[in-house]
């Protein structure tokens, strides 16, 4: 169980930059940590070297919605990508798309991915940069930020997700029946435990 | 009702559907040291058990170091590899561990040893995951989270990707390689240009791809952002999984026969996109920016910023000359290198090795550069060296290593310091990716063979 989230208030931090992979929201070397936790420190480490990057600048100091561009977490699969925005502060990241394994990664974690048409995402750019007020309502799917609204699509499902807060293995185990009968009809192609002359040996 | 191979897949392993999404049972599940930890401690904080073990399988690869196997010299990558040991152990899970004989890329170990076969959902916790589709399999590459899902249910929750078929034809030039073709792709068509999509590889190109080609090309589909990637499976891929060790033998694997050859999308089969592309036409690649899809023909030059479409595409090539200390206008062929990797899930398999060995074979690597070749598995180790390709590579000058994924995202110790320039037929040259300001550059075997000959970008054709 998840805390439940309804509305993320905050400040935005814009990062103009189209594909953003997950290699650059956490390097490599932090990928040896064994917990979900205390990668936020690390976050976009080797871009927050720059003194020109886009979230060293104070007006966006303790940010909590991330507002970037195309194609956002493109590459690398790890997770480890979703804990270090969430463990920055971060509990919501808009883009004008997603790679599909960092947006599966982010809700899972209720790391908000809001993806809006390229206009209006410019647009919400231009609008943020220097650090506004936004708030993202979950309930309502609307972005707020001054006196502009702006409503953005999502999964039903994954709304009511995170809404709530679910454990989607507490839940996909009250289905359990359903797996139980597939199973019923199912033949396993191999048991991986077995090696050598055991493997197809019946 | 006509239906893709996808269609057909998804019906098969559909366990329920609720909300649009689909349940889907997964055939196989593959594990390694890097995205398991937190979802065996997931399952050990809620009291919750493997479901199917004998469906799952682990190996160890992204932090095992190459050169050696002395341990105690990367004390996190020891605890990483212990606690996989630990939770493999508790949890039931067979562990093909370093020093077995059976280990390697997870990528490269599922295929060899037949665990990988047409018309499964495979799971990994890997978004390279895509290579598995070479065989007709939807191999889905997904994070921790889903690991533990997987672990726990031997499912995943998925809305039903869009489908895109991508159709080659024509004949590839001599020394032009499945791995050029992806990243000619790529630079065609984008790196997001298959997000939210199964790409399918279809026509009479692939048909005559090798499996291992054909592993290579899907490999580098998440580069296209691909969901997954499916070939359809045909007798080039039955002939490689006859005799494997997990592959159906005697009246199961004439039944199994049966089963797969009714994989493939019908002729007439409709796909959300469809993509033709003219084998012909392409030439070996290299990339000179920091994304797979910032690629020219290895005979071209370095871009001008200026001279492309589009603000954000002018911004990220600037950046990326930057990062990567190029000029435009420069000959790639003119470009010097100091490293050499020859490695990683989408070539390190024995005919990219042998791809490799046929330009190196009584030559020398230039002086100024440092090669190394880390075969994909023991396997593909062993068989190099039964071949003797491994004495080609070292009598060249390069250094031949044990298993692992080594220099393609650096995480054991093979690294390049910053600045340093690396051919590397790896998947990604994003920024820092085999090391803090390093550059990365990608590149096919052959022409990373070439290169380590040359000293500077090259096809074989240039040092033969």
């Amino acid at each position: 169980m998840r805390t439940p989230l309804r509305i993320i208030d905050g400040v935005a931090a814009v990062l103009p930059r189209d594909d953003v992979d997950t290699d650059q929201i956490l390097p490599k070397q932090f990928l040896k940590g064994i917990t979900r936790t205390g990668y936020g420190e690390h976050l976009f480490l080797d871009w927050a070297k720059q003194p020109d990057f886009e979230l060293n600048r104070p007006e966006v100091a303790g940010a909590t919605i991330l507002v970037s561009g195309r194609n956002f977490g493109c590459g690398s699969s790890r997770e480890h990508a979703v804990w270090a925005l969430l463990g920055a502060g971060f509990q919501a990241v808009v883009a004008s798309s997603f790679g599909d394994i960092f947006r599966a990664n982010a809700v899972k974690n209720g790391l908000v991915p809001v993806a809006l048409p390229s206009d209006e995402l410019l647009e919400l750019q231009a609008r943020c940069s220097g650090g506004r007020a936004m708030t993202i309502d979950m309930e309502r799917l609307e972005i707020r930020a001054g006196d502009v609204t702006v409503p953005f699509a999502f999964d039903a499902f994954e709304q009511h997700a995170i809404l709530e807060g679910l454990d989607e293995i507490a839940l996909t185990l009250t289905a359990e029946h359903s797996i139980l009968e597939f199973e019923r009809g199912y033949e396993a192609p191999f048991d991986t435990r077995a090696t050598g002359e055991r493997v197809n040996g019946g | 009702m006509t239906a893709t191979l996808l269609d057909r897949i998804w019906k098969e392993r559909a366990v329920c559907v609720e909300d649009g999404r689909t349940l889907l049972y997964v055939d196989l599940h593959l594990v390694f040291e890097i995205s398991s930890p937190q979802a065996f401690e997931g399952l050990r904080l809620a009291g919750r058990r493997v479901r199917r073990p004998d469906l799952t399988i682990a190996t160890m690869d992204h932090v095992v170091a190459t050169d050696s196997r002395a341990p105690h010299r990367d004390p996190l990558a020891d605890t990483m590899l212990d606690l996989l040991r630990r939770n493999c152990a508790e949890f039931g899970v067979p562990l093909n561990a370093t020093g077995s004989g059976r280990e390697g890329i997870v990528h490269v170990m599922g295929p060899e040893l037949g665990l990988t076969q047409p018309g499964m959902v495979i799971a990994c916790g890997d978004s390279h995951t895509t290579t598995h589709g070479a065989f007709g399999a939807l191999a889905l590459g997904i994070g921790t989270s889903d690991v533990e899902h997987v672990l726990a249910t031997q499912a995943l929750w998925l809305r039903k990707p869009r489908s895109m078929q991508v159709r080659l034809q024509g004949e590839l030039a001599p020394g032009v390689t499945a791995k050029d073709v992806a990243l000619y792709l790529i630079g065609e068509l984008g790196v997001d240009c298959g997000t939210g999509h199964v790409i399918e590889y279809a026509g009479a190109a692939v048909a005559r791809l090798s499996l291992e080609s054909r592993m290579t090309l899907c490999n580098m589909s998440i580069e296209a952002g691909g969901r997954a990637a499916l070939i359809a499976p045909d007798d080039v891929t039955f002939a490689y999984l006859e005799g494997r060790e997990y592959a159906p033998r005697g009246a199961a694997w004439e039944r199994a026969l049966d089963r797969w050859r009714a994989l493939r999308s019908d002729p007439d089969a409709r796909f959300d996109k469809v993509v033709e592309l003219d084998l012909a036409r392409v030439e070996p690649q290299v990339t000179w920016g920091t994304n797979p899809g910032m690629v020219v023909p290895i005979d071209g030059l370095v871009p001008d910023p200026s001279s492309l479409a589009g603000e954000p595409e002018r911004a990220a090539a600037e950046r990326a000359l930057e990062y990567m200390g190029l000029a435009p206008g420069t000959r790639m062929r003119d470009v010097p290198v100091d490293r050499v990797f020859i490695g990683s899930c989408t070539n390190s398999r024995i005919e990219d090795l042998r791809a490799a060995a046929a330009v190196l074979a009584g030559r020398r690597v230039h002086p100024a550069v440092t090669a190394i070749v880390v075969p994909g598995s023991a396997r593909v180790r062993h068989l190099a060296e039964e071949e003797g390709l491994d004495r080609i590579f070292t009598s060249a000058g390069m250094e031949w290593r044990l298993p692992g994924c080594s220099m393609c995202l650096a995480m054991n110790g093979d690294i390049l310091s910053a600045g340093e320039r690396c051919a590397s037929t790896s998947n990604r040259n994003f920024e820092g990716r085999q090391g803090a300001r390093g550059r990365t550059h990608l590149v096919s075997p052959a022409v990373a063979a070439a290169t380590a000959i040359a000293g500077r970008f090259a096809a074989p054709a240039h040092v033969a």
